[in-house]
């Protein structure tokens, strides 16, 4: 926190700056062609982004305690309303913690240690880890309760004036540096008749996952690099779990431990927070995999039109089973559907980029996306997901202490007034 | 490579984790070094649900009753109701078939262990590891006492903690422990469980 108050500081102060070379060079018109510059240093040694750009994320680190009149929020939502590309910043990077401040980690100190049911147990130190061979990946990462319309991330996605921020900012995707985590298996040899691993990270409260044997030794990887530099703070530094496509809790932060076992460990957030309940009193856990979803980002909730005429529709798909292969766009609230483009690149569990080009006739609009993904699951409606699910909409209109399903993948319509405006018409 | 002799469902992708992060079962020399059993007790906080791991100690609800008023009541409230600051650890049963389910300790969690790991790895908040093995077992016996789920004098340790039956643990699918890791057999596909 400390040293966002230093960036801003230092924002400040170049702005101050910028503002007084450009009031003395008014009668020069060739400072207007040329622009003047940057006449501090800190930003030539680590860069900042512009005085005009001011997206930040928004939310609350988590529900307890409750402050009154404060948000009630679980973790704070990147703003993909201005996002480009597919790549998050990792200062926009979603962050949930279950209400745990970052440790403040030594990277010469900080150890993980693999153990349990192995032939070899083993302590790394971190540069023992960024010896091995590593890889480069491209990968989303999201809370299993991003754009769900109950339970503790509910309430800021159902209001009317929902931005994109609200409804999905809890989804981010980067390019993750790091270690298979099956060479390390391999190192420390598994043994017979383990199952599961369960990742232990280093901050207050020590938050712990249960992974199965099969997903560890697949795809997962010991991650030290985000989008070309070292993990920040609040995304896991020094060193962090990641598990591709599955729900962002796997994800264990400032991981220090491995613990290789025959069942899964139920620790206190899979066992008691994380369960969707059903309508029959019984409760699904260990969901794991996030389905196929996505949404426009622009135009989207709370933006405003200008004049009638071109624009061009754009948002992001991802899916935890795969890679995107369709992405289709509906202006008419879904009754007919045409293929967006797909940018390049296109990775597996990934964000991808998709545009459509589209005129404004000054009409009602409800714009929707629809992604489809390389295994040919469809992203369901809102109907088709309750029906699914056994329940109908009028449940998301409880109170916010309703049964929050994680995992909620449904259709988000926007819809666009005659005057511009654009609206959460989820609900 | 020894697990995926033990696990043919990982046959295909023992393959691919062959041909790219073992290309010729490469040995990266003294890499890591061998803990000592001593630095892995140490290390080691996590309880299973068969509470393998739990430490010597025991407490009762009695004793627990003491240090929960000391450690414990300023958040969670005396009777441990909840407050503003930390939920209610006692009360909130009912039926989990409506759609606004209460999703209390003693209404919803499926194990006693978990209770035990919760509170020696997070509680109370800043002063996390104060608190004796046999404290933590005194408090488990005092919320587990004061929710009906244990006679008052019962005393719990390594051995009763995991016998604890939560009214909830039925209440998962799949049920079994072992059913839980393979996501296919389940049913589960496009990011749903049925």
């Amino acid at each position: 926190m400390s040293s966002k108050r230093s960036l801003r500081r230092q924002f400040l102060k170049n702005g101050a700056a910028l503002a007084g070379f450009a009031a003395g060079a008014i009668s020069s018109p060739a400072s207007k062609l040329f622009a003047a510059d940057t006449p501090s240093a800190d930003l030539h040694a680590y860069g900042g982004r512009s005085r005009f750009e001011n997206d930040v994320r928004i939310g609350s680190l988590a529900m307890w305690p409750i402050v009154p009149g404060a948000r009630r929020d679980y973790g704070f939502r990147s703003p993909l309303q201005d996002s480009m590309g597919i790549i998050t910043p990792a200062s926009l990077h979603f962050i949930i913690s279950h209400g745990h401040e970052p440790p403040d980690i030594d990277p010469r100190e900080h150890r993980l240690m693999i153990h349990g049911m192995v032939d070899r147990p083993l302590i790394f130190t971190l540069d023992e880890i960024r010896r091995l061979p590593a890889v480069s990946r491209l990968h989303f990462l999201e809370c299993h309760g991003n754009s769900a319309a109950a339970g503790p991330t509910g309430e800021p996605r159902k209001a009317l004036a929902a931005t994109v921020q609200d409804t999905h900012g809890l989804t981010s995707c980067s390019v993750w540096t790091g270690v298979p985590l099956s060479l390390l298996l391999g190192q420390v040899g598994v043994q017979k008749g383990a199952s599961w691993i369960v990742a232990e990270g280093s901050e207050t409260g020590k938050h712990t996952k249960s992974i199965p044997l099969e997903k560890a030794l697949d795809d997962c990887l010991i991650v030290y690099g985000q989008n070309g530099e070292a993990l920040r703070p609040e995304q896991g530094y020094p060193l962090r779990l990641l598990v591709p496509g599955w729900q962002g809790i796997n994800n264990v932060k400032w991981l220090r431990r491995i613990y290789v076992v025959d069942q899964p460990y139920m620790a206190m957030m899979e066992s008691t927070k994380y369960p969707s309940p059903r309508l029959d009193g019984k409760s699904r856990w260990f969901e794991s995999e996030m389905g196929p979803k996505s949404v426009i980002t622009r135009p989207s909730g709370g933006q405003q039109l200008g004049a009638r005429g071109f624009y061009e529709i754009t948002g992001l798909a991802w899916s935890g089973g795969g890679a995107v292969r369709r992405v289709e766009v509906s202006a008419d609230g879904g009754r007919t559907w045409k293929d967006a483009q797909l940018q390049q690149p296109i990775a597996a569990k990934a964000h991808t980029r998709f545009g459509l080009a589209w005129t404004w006739n000054g009409e009602e609009a409800v714009l929707e996306s629809r992604c489809t993904d390389d295994q040919g699951h469809v992203q369901p409606t809102l109907s088709e997901l309750t029906k699914f699910w056994g329940i109908d909409a009028d449940y998301y209109r409880l109170p916010p202490t309703s049964a929050d399903m994680g995992n909620f993948n449904a259709i988000q319509p926007w819809k666009v007034s005659r005057d511009g405006s654009v609206s959460n018409a989820l609900l | 490579m020894r697990y995926f002799r033990f696990w043919p469902a990982l046959a295909v992708i023992s393959v691919a984790a062959c041909t790219t992060a073992f290309p010729q079962a490469p040995n990266y020399g003294n890499l890591g070094r061998t803990p000592s059993k001593e630095e892995i007790q140490a290390w080691n906080q996590s309880i299973g649900p068969e509470g393998k791991e739990l430490p010597p100690g025991s407490g009762t609800a009695k004793q627990g009753e003491e240090i929960f008023a000391n450690k414990c009541a300023a958040c969670h409230g005396p009777a441990g109701e909840g407050s503003q600051l930390a939920p209610r650890l006692v009360g909130g049963r009912g039926a989990l078939n409506t759609p606004t389910p209460s999703r209390t300790l003693a209404n919803y969690w499926p194990f006693a262990t978990t209770i035990w790991d919760y509170i020696n790895r997070a509680m109370p908040p800043k002063q996390e590891g104060s608190l004796s093995a046999s404290d933590i077992f005194a408090l488990t016996a005092f919320i587990l006492y004061r929710n009906d789920l244990i006679p008052e004098g019962q005393v719990i340790d390594a051995t009763s903690l995991p016998k604890v039956k939560m009214p909830n643990r039925d209440g998962f699918i799949p049920q079994r422990l072992e059913d839980i890791h393979d996501l296919r057999a389940r049913g589960c596909g496009a990011g749903h469980c049925p």
